[in-house]
C-alpha cells in the first residue's frame, strides 16, 4: 500500500498531478496557477513540470478563462479550471449557464462538453468581501451542470480524478478553509468511492446529520460534543450536490427519524431546502421532526470579524440537534 | 452617409478595381460559384422569411444584403478550418456543406441546431452575443497545442473564424476575446460584420471610433472591407486565414455591409431607420454588382443565370417541402441530453414523466 501524508491542498495537487500523467489532453487553466503555483498553491509545481501550454496562466477574466475552456474542450482537451475565488466566479457565470451547461444539451447529444471547473468555497479565513462565499445553490439549480465538494484529503485526491474523468462538466468545490488543515495518510492504491456519491462519515443512531465541504467537520466536532451528552450523531458526507445521493440518507433517516442539514451557504432556497423537499416525499412517515437546516443567515456574507458568528458552527448544530428532540 | 475607407474590388457598378495590398486570386470559374453562393443564399433567406410568415417558423434572423460578406468569408476557408457562427451565418454555413433545411430547426423551434459540427467544422449557431468569440479563441488555443499552426503544410493548418457583428464589440466577452487571442496569439479571425444596427442601435452607439480600430488597442491587425465586395471580402479572408494558419496570431475584420431586412421577422425597422438609408444601400447590393461584373464581361452566358434560377427554384422547394416534415421534439427525449451520463434522479424524473404522458394514452385506450 502506498501512502502519503498530505493536506487538502496537496491532495488535491497529487490528484491534479496524476490526471495530468494519466491523460496528456488534460489541461489547468487559470490566474495565477502557473509560476506562483495558485494563491492557494494548489497547482505548486504543476507549470514547472508540464510546460506552460498545459499549465496555463490566464489573463486576469473569469469569463475569458470559462469561454475558451469551451473552445478547448470542443477541441478534444479536458480544461481544468482554476476560479481564483468563490466570489469571482460571477463574471464567468454566464459562460458557465449559457454555454457550458447547455453545449451537450444544445447539441442534441452529440458534443460533450468535459470540463472542470475548481472554485475555493466557504469562509473562515477573515477573508475581505468576496472571498468567503458558497454560490452552491445556484450552480446546483443548473441542468447540464454536475456539482461536488470535498471535505478532506482522501476525497480530494481522487475526487478530483474522478471529476477530470467525468465526460460532463463538474462544478468541483474545495472548501478553501481546510486547505492547509492537518495532513493525513492517504491511501493512493485504495478503490476511491464512485464521484457521485454520498457517504458516511461518522455513524451514529440518534439524529442524521448531512454536511458537505467546510460544515463536514463542523458536524464531526458537533457529533463528538454530543456524545458527550449521550446522543448519537450519524455524519452523512453528502459529497454530490447534483445529482444528489440521499440513498445513505434516507437508511439513516429511517434509523433516526431525525435530520439536519449543515451547510455554511444562505439557508433560503438552499440545497438543504431541497433535501429537506425530498425527505419529505421519501420518509414522511420515518420522521419524527421536520428536517431543519443550520447555515449560513440569509444576510450577504459579512465583515470577517463577524463570520465566527454568521457561520453555523458546534454549538449551533447542537441547538438544532436539541430542536429536533423537542420537535 | 459618409464615404468610408476600405479594401474594394469590385465596385457597386461591377468594375474590377486594383488595391495596393489585396488582390483576387479566383479565376473567373470561382467568380462564377461566389455568384452562385449568393444568389442560393438570398433565395434561402427570402424563403425562411416567407415560411416564417406563414407561421411555419417562429422567428428568422435574415441576412438580406450580407450575402457578399459571408460567401466571401466562407470561401475563403480551407476544409480543415474551424467557423464559430452567431446566428445569422446562413451563407457561412452553406458553404460550409450543411444542408439549409437544418438551419430552419432552431428558428422552427423543433430543435437548437440539427447539424453535426465536427461533420462540417462549423459549430452551432450561439445565441448569447459575442460568447462564441471566447469558443473560437479556445478553439484556436487548442489548434496550437495540436501543433497545427506554422508547419507549411497547407492540408494542416488550421485558422479559426469567430464572427460577430457590431453590436457584439460592445460586449465584455468580445473583448476578452480579443485579450486572450493577443496574449497567445491564437490562430482565429475575428470576422466582425458591420451591418450597421444591432436591432434598433446604430454602431455609433458601440464605438466612437471604426470597428476595426479597436484592433489597435489590443495589438493585432485591424482591416476594413467592403462588406457587399465578395471579391474583396474573399481576399481580405484569405489573407487573414493564412496569416493565422501561419502563426501570424489574430485579425479583426470588419466588413463593412448592411442590414437590408429587420433584426428578425419579430423586429420593425421603420420605428427607427429612414428609407432613404435603405435606398442608398440597395444601389450597393452584393449580387447586382457581380452579375454586371459578370454580363459586361461576357464571363457569363444567360444559360448561367437560368441554371442558376433553376437551382434557387429546387432550393425553395426543398425548403418549403422539408420544414413542414422536420420531426417535432420529444419530451421525454430531452432527459438524456442533458448529461453524456444522465444521473439517477434525472432518469427516475424521465421515467415519472413517460409514466405520467403513458397514464393519458391509457385512458384513451
Amino acid at each position: 500500500m502506498t501512502t502519503m501524508k498530505l493536506t487538502l491542498a496537496k491532495a488535491l495537487n497529487a490528484g491534479l498531478r496524476k490526471a495530468m500523467e494519466d491523460d496528456p489532453k488534460v489541461v489547468l487553466m487559470g490566474e495565477d496557477i502557473g509560476r506562483l503555483g495558485g494563491v492557494f498553491r494548489v497547482t505548486d509545481g504543476l507549470q514547472k513540470d508540464f510546460g506552460e501550454d498545459r499549465v496555463v496562466d490566464s489573463p486576469l477574466a473569469e469569463s475569458g478563462i470559462v469561454g475558451t475552456a469551451v473552445g478547448m474542450a470542443l477541441r478534444g482537451y479536458k480544461p481544468v479550471v482554476e476560479i481564483q475565488f468563490d466570489g469571482f466566479v460571477y463574471p464567468a457565470y454566464d459562460q458557465i449557464v449559457t454555454q457550458v451547461a447547455k453545449f451537450h444539451f444544445r447539441s442534441g447529444g452529440r458534443i460533450p462538453m468535459p470540463m472542470v471547473i475548481r472554485i475555493p468555497f466557504g469562509g473562515g479565513i477573515g477573508a475581505v468581501e468576496h472571498h468567503s462565499e458558497s454560490p452552491e445553490a445556484q450552480f446546483a439549480h443548473t441542468p447540464g451542470l454536475k456539482v461536488v465538494a470535498c471535505s478532506n484529503p482522501a476525497d480530494a485526491y481522487w475526487m478530483i480524478q474522478q471529476a477530470i474523468a467525468s465526460p460532463d462538466p463538474v462544478i468541483f468545490l474545495e472548501p478553501k478553509r481546510q486547505y492547509h488543515a492537518g495532513a493525513v495518510e492517504v491511501d493512493l492504491d485504495a478503490t476511491p468511492d464512485p464521484l457521485f456519491t454520498s457517504k458516511v462519515a461518522r455513524e451514529g443512531d440518534d439524529v442524521t446529520v448531512c454536511a458537505y465541504g467546510p460544515t463536514v467537520g463542523v458536524a464531526l466536532r458537533a457529533a463528538d460534543a454530543a456524545a458527550g451528552e449521550g446522543r448519537s450523531l450519524e455524519v452523512i458526507d453528502l459529497r454530490t450536490l447534483s445529482p444528489l445521493d440521499l440513498g445513505p440518507v434516507e437508511e439513516s433517516v429511517r434509523r433516526t427519524g431525525r435530520c439536519l442539514v449543515v451547510h455554511e451557504a444562505h439557508v433560503n432556497l438552499g440545497v438543504g431546502a431541497e433535501v429537506a423537499a425530498r425527505l419529505t416525499e421519501s420518509c414522511f412517515y420515518s420522521l419524527e421532526a421536520p428536517v431543519l437546516r443550520v447555515g449560513g443567515l440569509d444576510t450577504p456574507y459579512p465583515p470577517a470579524r463577524a463570520e465566527h458568528q454568521w457561520l453555523p458552527d458546534l454549538d449551533r448544530v447542537l441547538d438544532a440537534v436539541d430542536r429536533s428532540f423537542a420537535w | 452617409m459618409p464615404d468610408v475607407d476600405f479594401v474594394q474590388l469590385l465596385t457597386p457598378e461591377g468594375e474590377r478595381v486594383e488595391h495596393p495590398d489585396y488582390s483576387f486570386t479566383g479565376d473567373d470559374e470561382t467568380v462564377r460559384g461566389l455568384y452562385r453562393d449568393m444568389v442560393l443564399t438570398r433565395r434561402l433567406d427570402v424563403e425562411a422569411t416567407a415560411l416564417q410568415r406563414h407561421g411555419e417558423l417562429g422567428i428568422w434572423a435574415q441576412l438580406l444584403g450580407q450575402e457578399a460578406a459571408q460567401i466571401g468569408a466562407g470561401r475563403a476557408l480551407r476544409q480543415q478550418d474551424y467557423v464559430f457562427p452567431t446566428y445569422r451565418e446562413h451563407g457561412v454555413a452553406w458553404c460550409r456543406g450543411v444542408d439549409p433545411l437544418r438551419l430552419l430547426g432552431l428558428f422552427r423551434g423543433v430543435d437548437f441546431g440539427g447539424w453535426n459540427p465536427s461533420d462540417h467544422n462549423f459549430n452551432l449557431y450561439t445565441i448569447v452575443i459575442g460568447a462564441q468569440t471566447l469558443h473560437a479563441t479556445g478553439y484556436a488555443m487548442g489548434v496550437q497545442r495540436d501543433g497545427v499552426v506554422g508547419t507549411g503544410d497547407p492540408d494542416r493548418d488550421t485558422a479559426v473564424v469567430a464572427h460577430l457583428g457590431d453590436g457584439a464589440t460592445s460586449q465584455g466577452d468580445v473583448n476578452e476575446a480579443f485579450v486572450f487571442a493577443a496574449s497567445y496569439q491564437a490562430p482565429v479571425v475575428f470576422f466582425c460584420q458591420n451591418n450597421q444596427w444591432a436591432i434598433s442601435e446604430p454602431t455609433t452607439r458601440q464605438s466612437v471610433i471604426p470597428l476595426y480600430r479597436r484592433a489597435d488597442g489590443f495589438g493585432f491587425p485591424g482591416i476594413r472591407v467592403d462588406g457587399n465586395d465578395v471579391l474583396a471580402t474573399y481576399a481580405v479572408m484569405q489573407s487573414a486565414l493564412q496569416r493565422a494558419r501561419d502563426g501570424g496570431g489574430p485579425t479583426l475584420v470588419e466588413a463593412y455591409t448592411y442590414r437590408m431586412g429587420a433584426h428578425t421577422t419579430t423586429d420593425d425597422p421603420t420605428r427607427y431607420r429612414h428609407s432613404d438609408e435603405v435606398e442608398h444601400w440597395k444601389l450597393r447590393d452584393p449580387i447586382a454588382r457581380v452579375e454586371a461584373h459578370l454580363r459586361r464581361n461576357g464571363l457569363a452566358d444567360g444559360e448561367f443565370f437560368e441554371q442558376v434560377a433553376r437551382e434557387a427554384e429546387e432550393l425553395g422547394v426543398h425548403l418549403r417541402e422539408g420544414c413542414r416534415q422536420l420531426p417535432e421534439p420529444v419530451v421525454t427525449d430531452l432527459f438524456d441530453r442533458v448529461y453524456t451520463e444522465i444521473s439517477p434522479e434525472l432518469a427516475d424524473q424521465r421515467d415519472e414523466f413517460a409514466d405520467y404522458v403513458g397514464s393519458f394514452e391509457e385512458a384513451v385506450r
